[in-house]
């Protein structure tokens, strides 16, 4: 059975009077410590497919199962609740919050556990440590360079040690020598840490780093 | 409490807005607690009076004074236990910008009368021994140094010339709402050095039974109704309030004036919170991704909101309070007694909260509301 499971997905959106459809009756399967890029031109629905998975956008019809949790029929609370424990999700610009410091924001997500502040301490040193960046737990981002936000973001995004990693153009915003970077530390993650990952990119350079890629074409999974 | 810190940075975010709404916030508690004291203090005037006290005066208006020969009668009254009586003097001291009541009295029955002025027996002794002699509040004292012995000229007004007296005694109210400031001397000082012969602006009777007040009043103005002079007779806190509506509707316009500008706050709050929430659309849909619920961040905004509010009110109320005490504050002489009391304190903080519901509610449930894929087209 496999991590995630996208059954019969149609998901389309109301743009004035126009009805867009992003997918017709998408399947597609991503096994357990699997590495896959999502490629495709824009607008092929490879980020709504990405929201879909993470539960943050609901499917017009069809279902997403990830470890066995049907995803697309939870209830809101719920949904955010799963997402704390199973998603760690990294943004194309990083989404760091300015307010607080690198160590802040990858502690954000273990804020909504039942951990101690030792345990927390504990979690969110080992997850910057991992991803580089310990030296810079007590920088604002504002103070870091976009290699080093992206870091704190993937540091956040495994901090709980969830059940699959999303990336949404995670080397986007990136120079060349920072994108290979992350992509190194992603394929680390993916080897040494059997993370599951999912990363969605335009960039054909970083999904060779990935095990397996796929092609969207309109909401169609090409060959 | 987890959490905490995280309000903790947002309010840090924009320093300044914070603290100017924090500011703002503290003067409109401030300008609550200050006018709403004008009222209570008003009000503290009419509660010192004692029931079994009653005040007769013409029925026209106060101005117009009593004949002398209705003390007797007045004693006469049943249920009338004593009588005294009282003028308004009207001077000024000085350059006239601090103003202070003046009364002219008779000693031995106004004393008697009102046990709530407290003055050393000696200084009593000499105060009623001695005709110009003058018995002043301690806050009076204190506010132009006079002392114990002292020659005091006031200008009168109603009762034209310099009138000087020499102070023997020194009196402290029983009660706070009791006037510290005012200047008492004799009648008969007053009678004497006037052309032609006055009669008592008022009279206060005190009454062996408060239940009697009604059946005493009824009698007192029966008696006098086809005289040259009618009374109208009342009790003694009926007397007092009548002095504050002389001021028109007080209560009204001071309530009005506090709740406009605790609306204009409310405004001002608001909209800083609305700025706040709209420039964090792109945080919360981070925040969601992450596993915040909607009831968390509604709890999130909604505490940040009552912190602010929460704030400016303990810098407004506590600075009102400390300040009025510390100062003595007195409105110049025309609110003795002038205290924020803990009801208004209290009140104070219950519009800080419902200011901080007000301001809250709608941005905490636009981020509760606000949906993810929504939230993050306004970041990527």
């Amino acid at each position: 059975m496999a991590l995630v499971e996208v059954r019969n997905v149609s998901k389309s959106f109301q743009r004035d009077t126009q009805v867009i459809e992003v997918f017709e009756r998408l399947s597609l399967d991503f096994e357990e410590r699997s590495f896959t890029a999502l490629m495709g031109p824009s607008g092929s629905g490879k980020s709504t497919l990405l929201n879909l998975i993470a539960g943050l956008d609901r499917p017009t019809s069809g279902t997403v199962t990830v470890g066995g949790a049907e995803v697309s029929a939870m209830r809101p609370s719920a949904l955010a609740a799963w997402r704390a424990r199973h998603i760690g999700f990294v943004f194309q610009s990083y989404n760091l919050l300015p307010v607080l410091t690198a160590f802040q924001n990858v502690e954000l997500p273990l804020l909504l556990t039942r951990l101690t502040r030792r345990e927390r301490d504990e979690r969110v040193r080992i997850a910057l440590g991992v991803v580089g960046v310990e030296d810079r737990m007590h920088h604002y981002p504002r103070q870091l360079s976009g290699g080093q936000e992206q870091r704190v973001a993937i540091a956040r995004a495994i901090v709980s040690d969830p059940t699959l990693t999303l990336l949404d153009e995670p080397t986007g915003q990136l120079d060349k020598r920072s994108a290979e970077e992350v992509l190194a530390l992603l394929q680390r993650l993916n080897g040494e840490f059997r993370k599951t990952i999912i990363m969605v990119t335009h960039d054909a350079h970083a999904a060779e780093r990935a095990k397996q890629v796929l092609h969207l074409e309109k909401g169609v999974l090409a060959a | 409490m987890k959490l905490l810190p995280l309000v903790f940075a947002n309010l840090r975010r924009h320093t300044l807005r914070t603290v100017l709404t924090i500011l703002g916030v503290a003067l409109a508690t401030f300008l609550f607690a200050t006018l709403r004291s004008v009222v209570t203090t008003l009000n503290a005037g009419t509660e010192v009076a004692s029931a079994s006290r009653m005040v007769v005066q013409h029925a026209t208006a106060i101005v117009f004074p009593l004949p002398m020969s209705y003390r007797a009668r007045l004693a006469a009254v049943p249920g009338v236990e004593a009588v005294t009586w009282a003028n308004w003097f009207g001077g000024q001291y000085g350059d006239g910008r601090v103003f202070f009541a003046q009364f002219a009295i008779d000693p031995a029955s106004y004393l008697a009368m009102y046990p709530e002025i407290s003055v050393p027996p000696e200084q009593r002794t000499a105060f009623e021994r001695e005709r110009t002699a003058a018995l002043v509040g301690k806050g009076l004292m204190e506010v132009f140094g006079w002392r114990l012995g002292q020659d005091v000229t006031i200008r009168g007004t109603i009762f034209p010339g310099d009138w000087t007296f020499t102070i023997r005694g020194v009196y402290t109210p029983t009660v706070r709402a009791l006037d510290d400031r005012s200047f008492i001397f004799h009648y008969d000082y007053l009678d004497e050095r006037t052309e032609h012969r006055i009669t008592p602006g008022w009279y206060i009777l005190r009454l062996s039974d408060p239940a009697l007040a009604p059946t005493v009043a009824q009698t007192i103005d029966e008696t006098f109704r086809n005289s040259s002079d009618p009374t109208k007779t009342g009790t003694e806190k009926a007397f007092n309030q009548s002095f504050v509506t002389m001021w028109g509707n007080v209560q009204f316009l001071m309530n009005s004036i506090g709740m406009a500008v605790v609306f204009a706050i409310l405004m001002v709050t608001a909209n800083a919170m609305m700025m706040t929430a709209r420039e964090r659309t792109g945080e919360v849909a981070v925040l969601k991704t992450v596993g915040f619920t909607d009831r968390t961040l509604f709890v999130l905004v909604m505490v940040e909101a009552c912190l602010i509010t929460v704030s400016g009110a303990v810098l407004g109320l506590g600075g009102a309070k400390l300040l009025y005490a510390g100062t003595q504050f007195n409105g110049f002489g025309f609110l003795p007694g002038f205290d924020v009391t803990a009801a208004t304190l209290v009140m104070g903080f219950g519009i800080a909260l419902l200011l901080a519901l007000a301001s809250g509610l709608v941005p905490a449930l636009r981020a509760a509301r606000l949906p993810i894929v929504q939230a993050l087209r306004h970041v990527e």
